[in-house]
């Protein structure tokens, strides 16, 4: 049953290491090292400061520090000279736009203060959705070090008239001598662009048009290409499906650009449906955690898999081999014949044949699920195309480059070739927003607003249309590519002018432009409704050749992946995603070698847990095709053994602040953008590396019902309190002899709390994917502090929020394993073997606001008390720093300022400069040291929504009240609201049969519930 | 802070209008040999509804300076012209190219007759009555004078009483004496032996010591409390700016320039296009006015100074009547300063509340320089919020949680703080 799972956080727990035990008792793991601060012994006696000149300083300091004390700081005020009618100076505005930076594509709302964007939330009437990466986006506005400020030709600085004159002068010269340039571009996916560069390339005969994506889908839109007549990605309406097999395709994560939207839309089981999800894969990844049923199973061995899949489906006899999961394989394809045109097959290999096949098999299945028509304009990367321009650039073929927001040095597999080849060009000209190498490398560099400083237009299906408008004045002296290279075309016509233009002729027609740019978007008509497009492929052979390809694997096997806080590694100077723990393996800072347990046992790595609660690892030297990187390596349950996971996107250094210079650059290896490479060869090289990760800090001591898992038979048919199979029992506690459920008992009078508001945040986990955007939107609501890897690793993270990850596995407790009579060894044998394959919760975790919080009977201050509306309140500025209360809290939530992470040259982040600080809320208070901090349930804004609601003289209306975590959520997890409010969503919520609270035999009584995570394990 | 006595204030008020009507019951019958002046205030009045938007007696503004106009114009001309001048430059062809001054068009008045609008132009003519200066300083001498009589009559007063006490004393002193008591000790000599015993009893030194101690506590905390408490907070602005001037004697609502207080958390210092609205037409100050600034008196002559500031600030040209483009961002000086973990919002006091300025900043229309008149501590908020009652005024919002809360505490009207406007949280985050 669901409550006698084993959950665990790491494998060291799992082995049961008595470290760990330790670690759960203590709220902070590291002892106050007083002996450092005192001295020894020999060093005081030495000193020549004796006691009394130690006095004198002490009184003379306390004197001066009370007298400067005395008198406040004179404080200016400087008003608008002329007021911007749109402007109230203490009230945010709201703008509609939409990002498109080459890796991430939403449209978006962007909230600004005073002119400053502060905050990006998804514009939900468009169908936005954020990432932690887009959340974040709103800081790399302000990243001064990197941004770059003006324009220069080899490093000086010239003017926007001087470059353009010297570089149209040398692109007409190209031009009359017919000798090639290149205009490389990551995806932009905007239609006026397109129809620039194509003047452009009309007006130079002699350009031709690359586009490059850093992490590539090339195969899957070559695929389209030949299947479907479009070189564009297929689109998935995973809401509709029954049953979805994936092969390696991180849909949750940056496969396609993710879908958890949808995917999520699809499994809410209190309709009675859910789909069946099926993954196999070889790394541990957020869709992977996500499935009901997940499959580990080395890339090439995923090939033949998706061959018998194909061969089961179609009937067809490709040639393929038989693979240690066929059994799986086989009712995998029984629940995709059940499911008939609602199932899906996804594969997330970049191989343009193993593409085809996913493609033929969805044919054949008659999928209404994937969308061939509604395509995805988001990865137009070309990889051939790049290929050729490297080798041409080699040849010295090429004699112009411009380069847009692409830093090919960086991150191509062979950019020692680039760099070659951009040493035989004539002119090469970098347009980037960023410095990076190869801005530094070209004659010229001209800097390009940020998106939040930009117009445009996306088009990323063929159904949306959005629009990008500025948020706030450039920062520096920039300029759009669009303007550059209309200026370039002899086109006088400002971007704005041609974009409005633009869009009015071809999109807009009669509707408004206003209102299109009001609203961030525009729903176009579409006029294609079905694919009619014949295909010539001959699918028979290209799936014998897939099979020949992946039978001469031999050796490791290496999967890159993208992490979910730095993508492809474009905004790697940005604290807040460096500080962001990987979903999976809750590390920061860094990106590793992930390695199976069993591999690990014969490799010989390990992970050992540091008394501190820090964890180490050793290094490994990665060799691939003569090419070897040294990474540390994590060892990751759920690992496919014989293969090893690296993320890409790290180990950026060019420009970069020496806190962010983390992490190995692993695109070296990532040949032809291939994610999979075989014939890896591995060696334990020597070295500790000290990661910063917090899998074993702050577990919540090791108590029980904590999570609650059900399958989606035992909800529809088992009572949910069943005295002995219910799925969401109370706890029961013994009172006169006799059990009774806990929350009969209660040592505290209850407050009456029906009048006004009351506040509750519903969790459901069913539908939280641990995607994390949240905890980066709850950084920039707060002002949390970024504290740097060196403290996360002793456990001094500030995230108000934290999303825990749980293993678990069928093997139930050590406890019950003693009972069937295991020896310790087979125990322990058994228990691996489960950690081989664990079931993964993710649990959103953050103050609890418990209405019996254990944390305001132990403020000797009372700094912390109760509100009415149900919020736990903190006041800061009342806190003396005992931590009692931090001791106290049974869920781990509070956050201790060890440091002043303001204006403090110790912490150089985004709080330590004038354009950082930029993106502070000014309606919340940034908190100094020795302070203690924690989730507020966004009080500063249920307070803004009253006050509206107060000013405009009427009741708050229904599901108005938000917090940050609610409204970044795109699957829609987390529900906050008013339970007094019968009509809110959220009063329902408190009372459906799957909500339960954490921990709730403490009688805490907290005020955020939780929803027992459903998983659809019994049908197909 | 410099604290006026408000009666010595009414008084002086008093006396300067009694002055002034003495004044003018005199110069009105003296003045009204030569000058018409029936004729001349109602030009005045005219001129003042009508024509100050744009036309001053002696300086350009939108419109030309109209001091003696009738010199350069016939008056038939002027009167079409005011009329309707758009017509008059059809048929005139002066009037045409006197219709060049300025890209804006002039208003048509067709509703004047010939007799005001000969009133207007005996006004331009003859310009504005003397002003009533020697005679109002004297007045105001005479009134500093009953400004500080009461201070120093308290005194002498006060010591007069205290001498005629010690007379008194004296006198039944001597007389007991004559009447055949014993001669007592001198005073000194009595605080002596009074001193002695004081050294011998130990329980009087004991209760001294603890007595010194309290008092020595008392003061002690009362100065620590002080510490970072502002009230009366003066700083000196790059700006003599009064709001006595503006907000006291012009009436201007105090939401007309600090126009977020009613939206926003910041009340918001207006920008200077603000000021623009009214100082566009506004350059001078009257004759009169008087400022006290940093214990200056200021003048005509230096108030006209401070409005050149705001130019200089928006970058107006006051010759050439247009924005230059060269614009200077007032540097003001914050007065009202709260700690950054306070969150205090102006709109929940002033719209929803409907709260005066006043109520917290003092009054602020009686003040030359802004100063900070509230303590602006926490128990000082803490006090009006147990005391205030929510004003319900149809407010939706409080309509269902009034009546549950007022059934609760059972009263009639509840208070802020029994809404939960004493929760830390509620201004702490």
């Amino acid at each position: 049953m669901a409550s006698n799972k084993k959950y665990w956080q790491s494998v060291e727990e799992l082995k049961g290491s008595s470290i760990v035990e330790t670690l759960s008792k203590n709220e902070f793991v590291e002892e106050i090292a007083t002996d450092d601060f005192l001295g020894d012994k020999e060093t005081l006696e030495n000193s020549s400061t004796s006691r009394r000149d130690f006095l004198k300083y002490v009184g003379f300091t306390t004197a001066a520090a009370s007298l400067a004390a005395c008198e406040g700081p004179v404080r200016k005020s400087i008003p608008y000279v002329v007021k911007p009618n749109d402007v109230t100076p203490g009230v945010a505005d709201w703008y509609a736009t939409s990002i498109a930076d080459g890796y991430d594509f939403a449209n978006v709302l962007v909230k600004t203060r005073e002119g400053r964007p502060i905050q990006i939330m998804p514009n939900k009437e468009a169908n936005g959705t954020t990432s932690a990466r887009i959340q974040a986006s709103v800081l790399s506005l302000y990243d001064e070090k990197l941004r770059l400020k003006e324009p220069t030709k080899a490093g000086k600085t010239i003017t926007w008239a001087d470059a353009d004159k010297e570089i149209g002068a040398k692109l007409n010269e190209l031009k009359l001598a017919n000798k090639p340039v290149v205009l490389l571009t990551g995806s932009m996916a905007s239609p006026s662009t397109d129809k620039i560069i194509g003047e452009f390339v009309v007006n130079n005969p002699n350009i031709k048009h690359v586009v490059y994506d850093a992490v590539s889908e090339s195969g899957a839109a070559e695929a389209m290409l030949a299947m479907h007549g479009e070189r564009a990605l297929p689109n998935y309406h995973l809401d509709k499906a029954k049953t979805i097999v994936s092969f390696g395709a991180d849909f949750l994560g940056d496969f396609h650009g993710g879908f958890e939207k949808q995917f999520i839309a699809g499994r809410k089981p209190e309709t009675g449906h859910m789909s069946y999800h099926v993954q196999f894969e070889s790394n541990m990844s957020l869709t992977g955690a996500n499935s009901d049923k997940r499959v580990v199973l080395k890339p090439s061995d995923q090939v033949f898999a998706l061959l018998n899949v194909y061969n089961a489906i179609t009937g067809a006899g490709v040639p393929s081999k038989v693979t240690p999961v066929d059994s799986q394989v086989n009712d995998a394809v029984k629940a995709l014949k059940k499911a008939g045109s609602k199932a899906v097959v996804l594969t997330g290999l970049n191989d343009k044949n193993a593409q085809l096949v996913a493609l033929a098999i969805n044919k054949a299945l008659n999928s209404e699920i994937i969308d061939t028509v509604n395509t995805l304009n988001i990865r137009q990367g070309n990889d051939v195309e790049v290929a050729q321009l490297i080798s041409d650039m080699k040849a010295g073929k090429v004699a112009g480059l411009i380069s847009y927001n692409v830093d090919p040095l960086y991150s191509l597999a062979n950019s020692s070739g680039f760099s070659d080849g951009l040493k035989k060009i004539e002119l090469s000209v970098a347009l980037s927003t960023e410095n990076n190498e190869t801005v530094n490398a070209s004659n010229f560099a001209l800097p390009t607003p940020h998106f939040l400083e930009s117009w445009g237009d996306t088009q990323f299906d063929s159904v949306t249309y959005g629009l990008t408008q500025p948020t706030i004045q450039p920062l520096f002296n920039t300029r759009q590519i669009q303007d550059t290279l209309l200026k370039w075309s002899g086109n006088s016509t400002s971007y704005y002018e041609y974009l409005k233009d633009f869009a009015i002729t071809n999109i807009l027609g009669s509707s408004s432009w206003n209102k299109a740019l009001h609203n961030g978007f525009y729903n176009v008509k579409s006029i294609q409704s079905e694919d009619l497009f014949e295909s010539a492929v001959d699918v028979t052979s290209i799936a014998s050749a897939l099979a020949s390809s992946a039978k001469s694997a031999s050796g490791f096997e290496l999967n890159f992946y993208t992490k979910t806080g730095l993508g492809d590694g474009k905004q790697a100077n940005n604290p807040w995603l460096q500080e962001f723990p990987d979903p999976i393996t809750r590390a920061s800072w860094d990106n590793y070698l992930m390695m199976s347990i069993a591999d690990a046992g014969e490799l010989g790595f390990s992970n050992p847990v540091k008394d501190n609660g820090a964890i180490d690892g050793d290094y490994a030297k990665v060799t691939v095709n003569g090419v070897s990187v040294t990474v540390p390596v994590m060892v990751q349950p759920g690992q496919a053994k014989g293969s090893f996971g690296l993320a890409l996107g790290y180990g950026k250094t060019f420009g970069l602040k020496e806190e962010m210079q983390v992490g190995v650059n692993a695109y070296p290896l990532y040949n032809g953008g291939n994610n999979i490479q075989y014939n890896v060869a591995i060696e334990k090289v020597s070295g500790t590396h000290k990661f910063a990760c917090t899998q074993v800090q702050k577990t919540i001591a090791g108590r029980h019902d904590i999570l609650k898992v059900a399958s989606l038979k035992e909800y529809k048919t088992v009572a949910p309190k069943d005295h002995k199979n219910g799925w969401n029992k109370p706890s029961y506690v013994s009172y006169d002899h006799q059990e009774v459920e806990a929350n009969t008992i209660d040592l505290w009078d209850e407050h009456n709390r029906e009048v006004g508001h009351h506040f509750n945040l519903s969790i459901d986990l069913t539908s939280c994917t641990g995607c994390g955007a949240c905890v980066v939107a709850c950084h920039a609501e707060n002002n949390v502090a970024v504290v740097g890897k060196n403290e996360v690793r002793v456990g001094r993270d500030m995230h108000w929020l934290r999303i825990d990850r749980y293993y678990s596995s069928e093997v139930e407790t050590r406890e019950e394993a003693k009972e069937l009579g295991l020896s310790r060894g087979d125990t322990y044998r058994a228990l691996e073997t489960e950690a081989e394959n664990p079931e993964v919760t993710f649990q959103p975790m953050m103050c609890q606001h418990c209405n019996h919080a254990p944390c305001e009977t132990v403020c000797p201050v009372a700094a912390t008390s109760h509100g009415r509306q149900g919020q736990n309140q903190m006041a800061y500025n009342r806190c003396v720093g005992t931590r009692y209360c931090a001791n106290n809290c049974p869920y781990r939530v509070r956050r201790f300022n060890w440091f002043n992470y303001s204006n403090n040259n110790e912490f150089d982040f985004n709080m330590n400069n004038e354009y950082g600080k930029m993106v502070l809320n000014p309606d919340v208070v940034v908190r100094s040291r020795g302070v203690m901090e924690k989730c507020s349930m966004c009080i500063q804004m249920t307070q803004a929504t009253i006050l509206k609601a107060k000013k405009e003289g009427r009741a708050v209306n229904t599901d108005e009240f938000e917090t940050a975590c609610s409204s970044a959520c795109t699957t829609g997890a987390m529900v906050f609201g008013d339970v007094n409010n019968k009509e809110d969503k959220v009063a329902a919520l408190a009372q459906d049969k799957r909500a339960y609270n954490v921990l709730d035999y403490l009688q805490t009584k907290p005020n955020v519930i939780y929803q027992v995570k459903i998983k659809n394990t019994n049908e197909a | 802070m410099k604290s006026v006595p408000l009666h010595s204030r009414l008084t002086t008020l008093l006396l300067k209008s009694f002055t002034i009507i003495l004044f003018f019951a005199f110069s009105i019958s003296s003045y009204s040999q030569d000058v018409d002046a029936a004729r001349q205030t109602e030009g005045r009045k005219l001129f003042k509804s009508l024509c100050t938007s744009c036309h001053k007696l002696d300086k350009k503004l939108v419109g030309p300076a109209l001091g003696k106009v009738e010199e350069r114009r016939e008056n038939d001309w002027l009167k079409s012209w005011i009329k309707n001048n758009a017509e008059f430059q059809k048929v005139n062809a002066d009037a045409a190219e006197a219709a060049e001054f300025d890209t804006s068009a002039m208003t048509a008045f067709p509703q004047l007759s010939d007799k005001q609008i000969d009133d207007i132009l005996y006004y331009t003519t003859v310009g504005d009555p003397p002003k009533p200066g020697v005679v109002n300083e004297i007045g105001a001498g005479a009134s500093t004078g009953s400004d500080g009589s009461p201070k120093w009559l308290i005194y002498i007063l006060a010591a007069a009483i205290i001498v005629a006490f010690l007379i008194i004393a004296s006198l039944l002193k001597t007389i007991s004496e004559l009447k055949g008591a014993p001669k007592t000790p001198g005073a000194i000599a009595s605080l002596g032996e009074v001193w002695e015993g004081f050294k011998q009893n130990t329980f009087l030194k004991v209760l001294c010591t603890i007595f010194g101690l309290l008092i020595g506590a008392y003061v002690l905390f009362g100065t620590l409390f002080k510490v970072g408490v502002d009230e009366g907070y003066m700083p000196l602005q790059e700006i003599a700016f009064s709001h006595k001037i503006h907000a006291g004697d012009n009436k201007i609502d105090c939401q007309y320039c600090h126009s977020s207080a009613k939206h926003s958390k910041t009340s918001g210092i207006p920008s200077v296009n603000v000021c623009m609205n009214c100082h566009k037409n506004i350059s001078e100050v009257s004759e009169d006015t008087k400022v006290e600034w940093d214990g200056v008196t200021y003048g005509k002559a230096e108030l006209d100074k401070e409005i050149e500031k705001v130019y200089a600030a928006a970058g107006w040209d006051a010759e050439e009547l247009e924005y230059t483009g060269v614009e200077k961002p007032i540097k003001w000086i914050r007065v009202h300063n709260l700690p950054d973990f306070v969150y205090f919002n102006h709109s929940q006091h002033v719209t929803v509340a409907g709260l005066k300025c006043q109520k917290c900043h003092g009054p602020v229309e009686e003040m030359d320089e802004m100063r900070q008149f509230s303590p602006l501590t926490m128990g000082w908020c803490i006090d009006c919020h147990k005391d205030t009652k929510v004003d319900l005024k149809d407010n939706e919002y409080y309509a269902k949680i009034h009546k549950e809360l007022a059934k609760k505490y059972n009263v009639d009207q509840v208070t802020i703080a029994q809404l939960g406007g004493k929760e830390c949280g509620k201004c702490h985050y």
